[in-house]
């Protein structure tokens, strides 16, 4: 259904006619995010660029009953930001400034629309650090950051977007703006509304300003490269190394199918072999020394056929940046590549593993794992081709059984991606009657005429 | 994919629907490319970014769209400048898509207008289609530059009566060497020493009359490193205008008149200094490929086509001798030269390491990274005068980078970003000294 001439108008008014796109051209490239074969066409794209547009964008919203998607670069992996059928798109990309460094508070007040990449270089200019380091950082933003609550490479040691959000301006779907947080390390008063809001996704109010917590930088850091014959050696590495209580702040792991395909588009070395672990520890000098020899023994000790460490930041930088291409690089041996994030307790890893690759020769489906085995956050990919409905119909009950088994280990259907539309049908059965009722009174307070991300999470 | 470009040629008017469903298929939106391209970068609007652009690419070929006038402004607002090629973890092959694209908005007529057809039949599918129609034009301007015209009809004011357009373009019009490649090249130049390798050089169009200085320079240079080079004094163009501006069929038969003229079997190596021209003909493969006479010979100069940092490094090139100064001579000034990555040969020739290897082999030079050096000046073959607009604000970037630099002189390997880069500093007054590397080299080995 078109949007009125005098809807359209009245948009233009409140942000520009230049900021607002209707055009059959303009509006396609809008029709999807980072999440594979979904599309579904928006009414109109609006771009805000302070926080009284948005204010007023909402309210043009609410009188005309016209739903809501809030998008940032469109990055997210489970349709978060796809727009709900007929939905105004409302872009914060262009709301990107970095409004204060406190340098006395250790906090960074940022527009929405900043980029994580931005976030973490002004950070470092001021020799401080933003640990969160989501696979697309490099153009995310952190207002989509903080609605899916994303995580990372960096999750094990330094945890997810979550643990470095102070405060945040939200703008509720009746157009009030609302501050919740501020620069104090505690802060006791009242519901912590902010982590009501950290992975919402879109569905309760609209984040348009974000205070971020920053640590000072480690001051070494290490990685190293272990190669295997064989998955559970790998496996037992992680588990092994956890139980030495070592914590190191990356334990990346990828399969034979990902590391072809990394190295194809990386080339930074990456051996032919069956399983390889990246790992990185980081703090102070002599600690990070110990560790990197006493993870360099326990991988050989679990029968690594080699373990490299790398010369220099360069070059550690250049195999996490490689890792952070995975899940990119497997297109190109399919077409459509689905990835999902299902999350399970470390200790039942190795297990995990060896399920999902029975699932995948269970259903004769092509396969690529990777995924962060520090924190239990699989990333099982599968190489598929959205034109074969036969095969489509075998992914979707292949992920059946994988999320069940997550669930049955104590596990997670989503670790870092967010439920949106791909993962709406698994909710109900993780999440249990009481917190789906809990969870959909919320949401009917906060946004009674259901205009926000309509159809993302659950109904 | 190497086939999917015949069908294409075969099914005019469709290239898009004709492209292998895989091609279009293969960019599955995850925005890493974003923020690597510099339209989006300004815009911030997904329609000017890779993925957007390609989402419009395949919902023509899903019938999901039809062929506009809008979808044809957009694929000439891309740059062409393939950065995001080189970040695509999925292997996109955008030049190809983007070449399809093009063919297919001229195929269909959607940006017919009576002056963008006149312009366009005289200089794409006339002038550059022939080599002494270019040297005639550039013999023309040349005169009009040496009688003092030019500075005639600049200081008279009566250029202010053209439209500013007009007038900005006069500006652009480049200094026309004294003497074209033919004039400072001999057919056959033998190596200095031994032969090693017996190579051709392909002069290029721009290059023949605004640097025919650096065709000279090159020449030297490689026949000081062991290379008999063969230079014929009339060539054609290499055809990479013609495919990045949608004609299609004149790429064709202008790929077969080169591997006519220069059989790849005959040489070790075909060599060319021009990024822009290099990154097209290093695959003729793609658009003879399936042709029954030329398809091996096709993919034999695909093979053969080096860039000349390229083949120098490969060959092993000879260092310039230290200039002879004695100990106790006061130290001699340095050049601080900084080096701007033509797109072309970064990005479609993935060639970045070779000419900084071959800078630093200079004496007396001193090399300053350049922040953003592989980001477009905004020349982009005739990018910076069909948009102006975009070229300028991507020509400001570039300069304010190089002057953070401190240089004094810029290096970079194509004659569109020369002659930007030369442009954009004259409007500045400012003495920036803009080269080509292999000059720099030459002047080292004549010291």
């Amino acid at each position: 259904m078109p949007y009125s001439p005098e809807f359209i108008a009245d948009l233009q008014k409140v942000v520009s006619p230049g900021n607002v796109l209707t055009g059959k051209e303009d509006l396609i490239p809008y029709s999807f995010d980072g999440t594979a074969a979904l599309r579904e066409m928006p009414g109109a794209v609006v771009f805000a660029t302070t926080t009284r547009q948005v204010v007023d964008v909402l309210a043009l919203a609410a009188r005309t009953r016209t739903p809501v998607v809030t998008r940032g670069s469109g990055t997210g992996l489970s349709g978060g930001s796809l727009p709900s059928p007929g939905a105004l798109v409302l872009c914060l990309a262009k709301m990107n400034r970095i409004l204060e460094v406190d340098r006395a508070n250790l906090t960074m007040l940022v527009e929405t629309g900043a980029t994580t990449q931005a976030i973490a270089e002004a950070a470092g200019a001021v020799g401080l650090f933003y640990p969160p380091d989501p696979g697309s950082m490099k153009i995310s933003t952190i207002g989509g950051n903080v609605a899916e609550n994303s995580g990372g490479l960096r999750g094990l040691k330094y945890g997810v977007t979550r643990n470095y959000v102070m405060g945040l301006e939200v703008v509720l779907p009746d157009g009030e703006v609302l501050w919740t947080g501020n620069k104090c390390v505690k802060d006791v008063a009242g519901y912590s509304l902010r982590d009501l809001f950290i992975g919402s996704e879109g569905t309760l109010g609209i984040i348009t300003r974000v205070l971020l917590k920053l640590i000072p930088p480690p001051a070494c850091k290490r990685t190293l490269v272990a190669t295997y014959s064989r998955m559970d050696e790998a496996a037992q590495t992680v588990s092994d190394i956890i139980a030495a209580k070592i914590i190191p702040c990356t334990l990346e792991f990828l399969d034979r199918t990902t590391i072809r395909c990394v190295e194809d588009f990386a080339k930074v070395g990456l051996p032919d072999c069956e399983a390889l672990l990246l790992m990185e520890t980081d703090g102070h000098p002599a600690q990070v020394a110990e560790e990197v020899s006493r993870m360099e023994q326990i991988a050989r000790q679990n029968g690594a056929l080699e373990v490299r460490v790398a010369q220099d930041d360069a070059e550690a930088n250049r195999l996490a940046s490689a890792r952070r291409s995975a899940f990119s690089a497997l297109a190109r041996v399919a077409p459509t590549t689905i990835l999902e994030d299902a999350t399970v307790p470390r200790s039942e890893l190795a297990h995990m593993i060896r399920f999902v690759n029975s699932v995948a020769s269970k259903y004769q489906l092509r396969i690529g794992t990777f995924g962060h085995m520090g924190d239990g956050n699989l990333h099982p990919t599968f190489l598929t081709d959205e034109q074969n409905a036969g095969e489509m119909h075998r992914v979707e009950q292949a992920f059946v059984e994988i999320f069940e088994e997550a669930i049955r280990l104590g596990g997670t259907i989503t670790g870092e991606h967010g439920i949106g539309v791909a993962k709406k049908s698994f909710l109900p059965k993780f999440a249990g009657d009481a917190q789906m009722r809990v969870m959909r009174e919320l949401r009917r307070v906060l946004d009674p005429q259901g205009l926000l991300n309509p159809g993302k999470m659950f109904e | 994919m190497q086939g999917s470009l015949k069908s294409a040629s075969a099914g005019r008017g469709s290239f898009l629907k004709h492209l292998d469903y895989s091609v279009v298929q293969q960019c599955m939106h995850c925005g890493l490319c974003l923020p690597t391209c510099p339209t989006y970068d300004a815009t911030k609007v997904e329609r000017h970014s890779p993925r957007g652009r390609i989402s419009l690419m395949r919902a023509i070929a899903d019938d999901r769209l039809e062929v506009s006038p809008v979808f044809g402004e957009e694929m000439y607002y891309c740059l062409g400048c393939l950065a995001c090629m080189t970040v695509c973890p999925a292997g996109v092959n955008y030049a190809e898509l983007f070449e399809h694209a093009r063919a297919e908005v001229e195929a269909s007529g959607v940006l017919n207008q009576p002056r963008r057809n006149l312009i366009r039949a005289l200089a794409i599918r006339w002038l550059f289609m022939d080599h002494g129609r270019l040297q005639l034009l550039g013999a023309g301007l040349r005169l009009y530059q040496q009688l003092g015209l030019q500075t005639f009809v600049r200081k008279s004011g009566v250029l202010r009566l053209l439209p500013k357009r007009l007038q900005e373009l006069e500006a652009m019009t480049p200094d026309i060497q004294p003497a074209f490649s033919d004039d400072l090249i001999a057919p056959l130049t033998l190596a200095r020493g031994p032969r090693r390798f017996r190579v051709a050089l392909l002069t290029g169009c721009a290059q023949d009359l605004i640097f025919s200085d650096i065709n000279r320079d090159t020449v030297e240079v490689l026949t000081r490193n062991g290379c008999e080079v063969v230079t014929p004094p009339s060539q054609y163009c290499c055809g990479s205008l013609h495919a990045h501006n949608g004609e299609w069929d004149l790429a064709v038969s202008l790929a077969r008149k080169q591997l006519l003229q220069f059989p790849p079997d005959a040489f070790d190596a075909i060599i060319t200094n021009a990024g822009g021209c290099g990154s097209h003909l290093k695959h003729y493969s793609q658009f003879l490929g399936d042709d029954p006479v030329f398809g091996d010979r096709a993919r034999l100069w695909d093979s053969k086509v080096k860039d000349i940092h390229e083949w120098l490094m490969q060959i092993g090139v000879q260092a310039p001798a230290p200039n002879g100064a004695s100990a106790g001579e006061l130290t001699r000034r340095e050049t601080v030269v900084t080096y701007h990555e033509s797109c072309h040969l970064s990005h479609g020739q993935k060639i970045t390491a070779q000419p900084r290897q071959l800078l630093k082999l200079i004496p007396d030079i001193k090399i300053v990274d350049l922040p953003e050096s592989g980001w477009c000046c905004g020349s982009a073959g005739v990018y910076n005068i069909v948009q102006p607009e975009m070229a300028n604000q991507l020509l400001a970037r570039k300069l304010q980078h190089v002057r953070s630099t401190g240089a004094d002189t810029v290096a970079t390997g194509n004659p569109g970003c020369l002659l930007q880069l030369v442009n954009g500093a004259r409007s500045q007054g400012w003495s920036l000294r803009v080269v080509h590397p292999i000059t720099l080299l030459a002047e080292a080995y004549r010291r």
